[in-house]
């Protein structure tokens, strides 16, 4: 089939972009939808024009890498399907195609379709973890964890970190990504300890790097290619207004630090 | 070259424990006078650098990715071993020790493997303690289920994301460390070269890719936890970005190179679909638990599967291997794959497909059940290949998967390189010929959370290190070096794009150094390479300048390792005549076609010297000797 092509072409962070129309003529509906970029990029490699830059590594929907923003849609069109997965017989012949990246202010563009996304990384290292060190822990079955335990903290720990979330949000909100990490651990008995401070020093962080506000759009559960649900949004923000009061208490009574 | 495996004496059991005692340890005040440069942020790169900030150490580490996150090692779907023996059905140290063994066909060092699997149990714990959801049964303990090549259920899973969830817990202590201070993190970052000083690796060259800045970083001790090399084949199911630049690097610069020829092939994977191919998707080997492989009995039958009675299938694996069946190794099932598709068996497009049917399972344990056990990837398989295995069989074929071979390293995970030491895939330590399921993940952390935290103390606490700045003058030059190549690269301005290359030289890998080997086709192969690789730098066309986010750039630096390297794998596979494992001679096989070993001639580890570009490398031979086991020949009838 043929398509039409625009996609966003910047140089790096620093210039203004623009959509820039390509003709891809020989799209078959067994390729993935990056595999129809790589035949584009090699017209353009052959023609001395320069390829389309963008992310992507394990093209198996799982390392979170590719993030491009399908007519509209972060992801494109297929439910619960991340760029790398989706195949180009959810296309149809003659159809036009809209290709740009993740945009959000704290995801800066690096080159064409690739942006920054340092700052996800940012609010794990500000909480989204378990303090222990490597060592000699207590035996795995020592703590029974009950099976809906586990595996609604499976759920949300599914992330792969891809941002599609935010770049859905119309406030450009980081929340369902950081929810997702908060729930994971708070969920589980290992989380338990750090759980007030987690929550407070992840959200603290995720305004820092200036994510927008939650207003409960929902667009980013729409758009998670592993659909976390915006219930852990929810139970993240119980966990926060519990934590500030405990906080809150704790600085009262002269106490410091988590439980 | 000297090598000298260092394996501690003393009977296989105290190996480990006797060591720990006599090693050397770094004073906890002294620790952070000392840097390490970890390269590599998978399972092995990010365990180890996290332990090592733990312990005190200045940690550098770096990875190609826009995130440590997105590692290769968080593809990885089926489960991890360990030795627990939670299911009370006769595991053991010692049973996973053997397996083991006998898995990779005898051609690894018992006292590594023995470690691995002594250690197997403490990965699990530490897992927990970070918060992996490992899956659970209902009364709240973890489940296990039983992977290719063993007759236990010793394998811990997280859906079927088993990589992602330890990969991310070792990547949230290592954020925790970043967070700390304690390690500077290089994302989109890659390593171009190593830098020796006085024969001691001191030093790394890296291109940041965002911008192209080529920078030096001056260490101590250097980690090199760079994952595999399958992507010599351009098809593989490794993820796009993986290659074999840092360990190459360091061969070039003097480490051995161990068994590059052993590559593992993998029994199931989706079928290639057209020309437009850019990589193979695993479906997990789980799946072969409930499902049954066929092929029709009668070649050329181009019926729908649902329209072929059973009396007209072929379930090869159950009729030739009964007591493993659809659990064969990952060697054997491939390559009688291979098989039936040459006899005109196949199935699918091109007739290079078997079938993986779920039929019986969904009637016997219900649809629910075998939703629950696979939902995730029955998903992922529609959405590939359009066609819904709840109702037709999957198509499956075997593609390249993961190396054996890999840097040569002592028993303390170091190079013949002082200093450099080697993790996870990059090494070539525990699997021999061949890796069982689920191993791999388990041989990354041990390598990174306990086995090199303690090794590498002990190196640094005996050798006699000189401060070294990136002012020494082996910088400038390692660096100008990284530099040509690169401003070489960019002037070619010839016709063909890097990946053309990458597909050439990939074919020619699979048609002569794939699933079958022999003398003529390895000697074609060779003649090949060079004149692709001269071809390459004649009249490759590498876009752009080196000054910004050019990932043409960073491919063509990748390949042009490649195509030397596949010249090495290829020597390699001529000179073991045996076949072993996943390195299969035609010239050595049984009468019923199963790989024949020559125990007499080939137990060895073969190490390579390199020589110059297009020069035979020098073989160097590290002999095997088994104490604790028996070689027999494997059998899974
Ligand atoms: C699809 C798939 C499924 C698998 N499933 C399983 C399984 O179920 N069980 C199992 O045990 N094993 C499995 N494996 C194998 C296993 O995943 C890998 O062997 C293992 O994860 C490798 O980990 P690693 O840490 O050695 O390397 P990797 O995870 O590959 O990490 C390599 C790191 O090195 C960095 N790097 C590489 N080169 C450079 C450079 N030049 N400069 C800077 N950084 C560099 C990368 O950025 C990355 O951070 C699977 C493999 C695949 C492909
Ligand atoms: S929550 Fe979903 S969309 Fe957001 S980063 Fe995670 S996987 Fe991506
Ligand atoms: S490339 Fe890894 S998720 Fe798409």
């Amino acid at each position: 089939m043929k398509l039409k092509l625009h996609i966003w072409r910047q140089d790096n962070a620093k210039t203004a972009g623009k959509m820039v129309s390509y003709d891809a003529n020989h799209v078959s509906p067994d390729m993935s939808f990056l595999e129809m970029l790589d035949v584009l990029n090699q017209e353009l490699i052959t023609k001395g024009d320069d390829p389309v830059a963008f992310d992507h590594d394990c093209r198996e929907g799982i390392c979170g890498a590719c993030s491009m923003v399908i007519n509209g849609i972060p992801h494109g069109p297929q439910r619960a399907t991340t760029t790398c997965q989706l195949h180009m017989r959810s296309f149809k012949d003659g159809d036009e195609v809209y290709i740009e990246p993740w945009r959000a202010e704290p995801f800066p563009v690096i080159k064409d379709l690739a942006v920054d996304r340092a700052a996800l990384d940012r609010i794990i290292a500000a909480g989204g973890f378990i303090s222990v060190g490597t060592g000699a822990p207590p035996d795995g079955n020592a703590i029974p964890i009950a099976k809906e335990i586990s595996d609604l903290a499976m759920d949300a720990a599914a992330c792969i970190g891809c941002g599609a979330c935010v770049a859905a949000c119309p406030n450009g909100s980081a929340m369902l990504f950081t929810a997702a990490k908060v729930s994971h651990l708070n969920l589980l008995p290992q989380g338990e300890p750090e759980k007030d401070q987690r929550v407070i020093n992840m959200v603290a962080q995720m305004d820092a790097e200036g994510f927008g506000n939650c207003t409960n759009y929902a667009e980013c559960q729409a758009a998670c290619p592993k659909e976390i649900s915006i219930q852990f949004i929810a139970k993240m923000n119980r966990d926060l207004i519990r934590a500030k009061l405990r906080e809150g208490n704790n600085a009262g009574s002269g106490k410091t630090g988590g439980a | 070259m000297q090598l000298n495996a260092k394996i501690p004496a003393g009977p296989l059991e105290d190996k480990w424990d006797q060591h720990r005692f006599d090693m050397k340890l770094v004073n906890p005040a002294n620790k952070r006078k000392y840097t390490v440069l970890v390269v590599g942020s998978g399972l092995a790169g990010a365990s180890a650098a996290a332990s090592l900030a733990e312990l005190g150490y200045n940690v550098k580490c770096f990875c190609f990715q826009d995130s440590p996150r997105r590692a290769h090692s968080i593809a990885a779907q089926g489960g991890i071993n360990a030795a627990k023996n939670y299911q009370n059905d006769g595991d053991s140290v010692r049973r996973l020790f053997y397996d083991t063994i006998k898995g990779g066909d005898y051609r690894a060092r018992e006292a590594n493997v023995y470690r691995l699997a002594q250690v197997s149990v403490n990965i699990i714990d530490q897992c927990v303690a970070q918060g992996v959801p490992f899956a659970r049964e209902y009364g709240g303990v973890m489940a296990n289920r039983s992977f290719g090549g063993a007759q236990v259920s010793r394998t811990f899973y997280a859906r079927g994301q088993t990589g992602q969830q330890l990969l991310l817990g070792a990547y949230s202590a290592l954020e925790r460390q970043i967070g700390l201070k304690k390690v500077a993190m290089y994302s989109r970052c890659e390593m171009l070269d190593i830098v020796l000083v006085d024969g001691k690796a001191r030093g790394i060259i890296t291109r940041d890719l965002i911008n192209g800045k080529i920078e030096r970083h001056a260490g101590d001790a250097v980690v090199l936890a760079t994952g595999g090399y399958g992507n010599v084949f351009y098809l593989s199911t490794n993820a796009k970005g993986c290659n074999v630049t840092a360990s190459y690097r360091a061969y070039k610069r003097g480490a051995a190179f161990a068994n590059p020829c052993f590559t593992q092939i993998h029994p199931t994977c989706i079928p290639v679909a057209g020309d437009h191919q850019s990589k193979l998707t695993l479906m997990s080997e789980s799946l072969r638990n409930d499902g049954r492989i066929w092929v029709p009995k009668k070649a050329g039958d181009t019926r729908a599967a649902k329209d072929i009675p059973e009396s007209e299938r072929d379930y090869y694996l159950e009729r030739k291997y009964p007591s493993f069946g659809n659990l064969s190794p990952r060697d054997i099932s491939s390559r009688a794959a291979k098989e039936v598709c040459d006899e005109g068996r196949g199935v699918g497009p091109g007739g290079l497909g078997v079938y993986l049917d779920f039929a019986d399972s969904i009637k016997r344990l219900g649809k629910n059940m075998i939703a629950e056990r696979y939902g995730n990837l029955f998903e992922m398989y529609e959405r590939i290949t359009g066609e819904n295995p709840y109702e037709v069989p999957m198509r499956i074929y075997p593609a390249v998967h993961y190396t054996m071979g890999g840097l040569w390293v002592d028993y303390n995970l170091m190079s013949n390189i002082e200093g450099l030491h080697v993790l996870g895939e990059a090494n070539f330590s525990d699997h021999g010929a061949n890796r069982l399921g689920a191993s791999a993940l388990m041989q990354g952390l041990a390598d990174g959370y306990f086995i090199l935290p303690y090794t590498i103390g002990n190196y640094i606490a005996g050798a006699k290190l000189n401060p070294v700045t990136t002012d020494h003058p082996a910088f400038a030059e390692t660096e100008r070096e990284a530099t040509n190549q690169i401003n070489q690269l960019l002037q070619i301005n010839g016709k063909r794009s890097v990946d053309d290359f990458h597909r050439e030289l990939g074919k020619v890998m699979w048609d002569y150094c794939g699933m079958a080997r022999n003398d003529a086709g390895l000697r074609t192969a060779l003649e090949r390479i060079p004149q692709i690789r001269e071809e390459f730098w004649r009249d490759v066309r590498v876009p752009g300048s080196g000054t910004y986010f050019n990932q043409e750039l960073e491919k063509a630096g990748r390949l042009a390792d490649f195509l030397e390297f596949a010249e090495l794998m290829c020597h390699d596979a001529l000179m073991r005549t045996e076949s072993c494992g996943g390195h299969f001679r035609t010239e050595s096989q049984t009468e019923d076609g199963e790989a024949k070993r020559d125990d007499e001639n080939f137990t060895f580890v073969a190490a390579w010297e390199y020589k110059g570009v297009g020069t035979k490398p020098t073989m160097h031979k590290e002999v095997l000797e088994f104490e604790n086991v028996h070689l027999s020949t494997r059998s899974y009838k």
